[in-house]
């Protein structure tokens, strides 16, 4: 009996710390957003994380999003073939990319890449007391490090999803009309017939959100560590798993607002 | 004037602050003694409002920060400079960017005034020619001068020294000792300094405040201290084993 009341505890316990983090999270999404509109605006510090966050990101995100096109091409003219209908694998490929692969893979690589950064970086001025410092020289935190992320999240990874979307697709063209030997101009006219205008603006949504998940959590995490460098590791960690997991979940609930 | 009414403290179980009494005198450096880990560094943080009172007041100027809001605490902070430990200069900011920083936050200077400024900042902490350098580039000592002239880049009235000796070599540890003073007789701020490095108390206090067990047990000037005979003051002062202080 003992022993059971002893999970119980332990899992109210996890359920109810989990649901604080969460609460802790959405409060700062408001001062984010109270201290977003507030001039002046940090131009240059939003800039520099726009770089940090999206022009550092496309070489890793054509490199992911081609190849990620090219395998759907290879896998899809597999299964095509059994019942003849080869030509509909350019749609497939761009219908996967536009509403799913690309938003997704382009947030999870952006996490693994800048996620992470974002909570190195806020964790280690956290335990060197510059965000103290901060606070001592009577500038927010808040508006000085958080906010020029998040918008760069925001507005990023949309944009390097735009530059997944179209590589994966000449990828999925690559591996479909050169390699299988497709029809060029069917391919391409299925790609039209199929993907519709709405199927990239609702990737590009999903991208927005997960820009704002992945950011988020990982000043979160970055701006709540204690513990020195073995602190910062921990931060490290937990915001790329987090921001991962969120993304993914979130993920399923937009498409089924979405589509 | 700063002046704390019992103050207390505790994270968890465990009581940092147990009634701190203390009036700090303007234009004067008072330094904070006590153990390490014994809670210098709180009382510290609770005079410039990086942690707030479980009880007690902390009057600045005869307003209570304790009870203030974030807008009301960023205008009485405007009244304070801050040198930290490692001196906490923003490692993506060059130096001069640094000591720059609250210059172009809290005033409408033009580029020519700051960089004027920043060079004469600079030039009081005994720096020229860093302004392009990264604190990265910087040695301890350096890194601490630079963080000192950012704490006195706004005129502050009050300046707060966290541990501003420590991991420093002896030759080093007296020119910044020696910095404290000048820059101290130069500018005029009131200065509270926390330390546990003997030699720079006596050397830089005008006043002294023993800290132990959360509370003030000893408050005078260098010569009422050194003719004590208070056992733990006795004992925290000759740096002996043998006494009422507990070593674990």
């Amino acid at each position: 009996m003992n022993r059971v009341s002893g999970a119980l505890d332990r899992l109210g316990r996890a359920v109810l710390e989990n649901v604080e983090e969460m609460g802790k999270i959405v409060l700062l999404f408001i001062s984010v957003l109270a201290w977003m509109f507030r001039p002046p605006l940090k131009l240059r510090n939003i800039f520099k994380q726009m770089e940090f966050v999206g022009v550092k990101s496309i070489f890793v995100v054509v490199l992911t999003g081609t190849f990620t096109g090219m395998v759907m091409a290879l896998q899809g003219y597999h299964g095509f073939r059994m019942f003849s209908a080869e030509s509909l694998v350019g749609g497939t490929v761009a219908l996967g990319m536009t509403r799913e692969l690309g938003p997704v893979l382009t947030s999870l690589m952006v996490t693994a890449r800048a996620g992470s950064a974002m909570a190195a970086e806020l964790g280690t001025m956290r335990v060197t007391e510059q965000i103290d410092a901060l606070y001592v020289m009577a500038a927010n935190p808040v508006k000085h490090l958080i906010v020029p992320r998040v918008i760069a999240g925001v507005l990023m990874v949309p944009m390097l999803t735009v530059v997944s979307d179209f590589v994966g697709i000449l990828g999925g063209y690559f591996v479909g009309v050169h390699i299988l030997g497709i029809n060029s101009g069917i391919f391409i006219k299925n790609i039209k017939r199929l993907v519709d205008l709405n199927d990239i603006y609702n990737g590009l949504v999903k991208a927005a959100c997960f820009g704002l998940i992945l950011s988020l959590i990982g000043c979160y995490k970055g701006f709540n560590t204690h513990g020195g460098a073995e602190g910062v590791g921990r931060a490290t960690t937990e915001a790329v798993v987090l921001a991962s997991i969120t993304i993914l979940i979130s993920d399923y609930f937009l498409t089924a607002i979405m589509f | 004037m700063i002046k704390l009414v019992d103050l207390h403290k505790s994270f968890g179980k465990q009581k940092v602050l147990d009634g701190i009494d203390l009036q700090i005198e303007e234009a004067k450096t008072t330094v904070i003694i006590g153990r390490s880990g014994g809670g210098k560094s709180v009382l510290l943080k609770h005079i410039i409002g990086l942690l707030r009172p479980d009880r007690g007041q902390v009057l600045v100027d005869g307003t209570d920060i304790a009870k203030l809001g974030d807008r009301d605490l960023n205008e009485i902070r405007k009244k304070f400079g801050m040198l930290f430990q490692e001196a906490a200069l923003f490692d993506s900011m060059t130096v001069g960017e640094n000591v720059a920083f609250p210059l172009r936050e809290h005033t409408r200077m033009k580029e020519k005034e700051i960089r004027e400024t920043v060079a004469d900042r600079l030039r009081s902490v005994g720096l020229t020619g860093v302004e392009e350098k990264m604190p990265s580039e910087l040695s301890g000592g350096m890194r601490k001068r630079v963080g000192l002239a950012r704490a006195i880049a706004m005129r502050p009235q009050i300046v707060l020294f966290d541990e501003p000796t420590t991991g420093l070599d002896p030759v080093m540890t007296e020119a910044i000792n020696r910095l404290i003073i000048d820059t101290q007789k130069k500018f005029n701020f009131t200065c509270v300094v926390i330390s546990h490095d003997i030699q720079s108390i006596f050397e830089i206090g005008d006043r002294i405040a023993m800290l132990y067990e959360g509370k003030i047990i000893e408050y005078g000037t260098p010569e009422e201290l050194r003719a004590s005979r208070n056992p733990v003051t006795v004992q925290f002062l000759s740096g002996s084993i043998d006494g009422p202080i507990r070593i674990l």
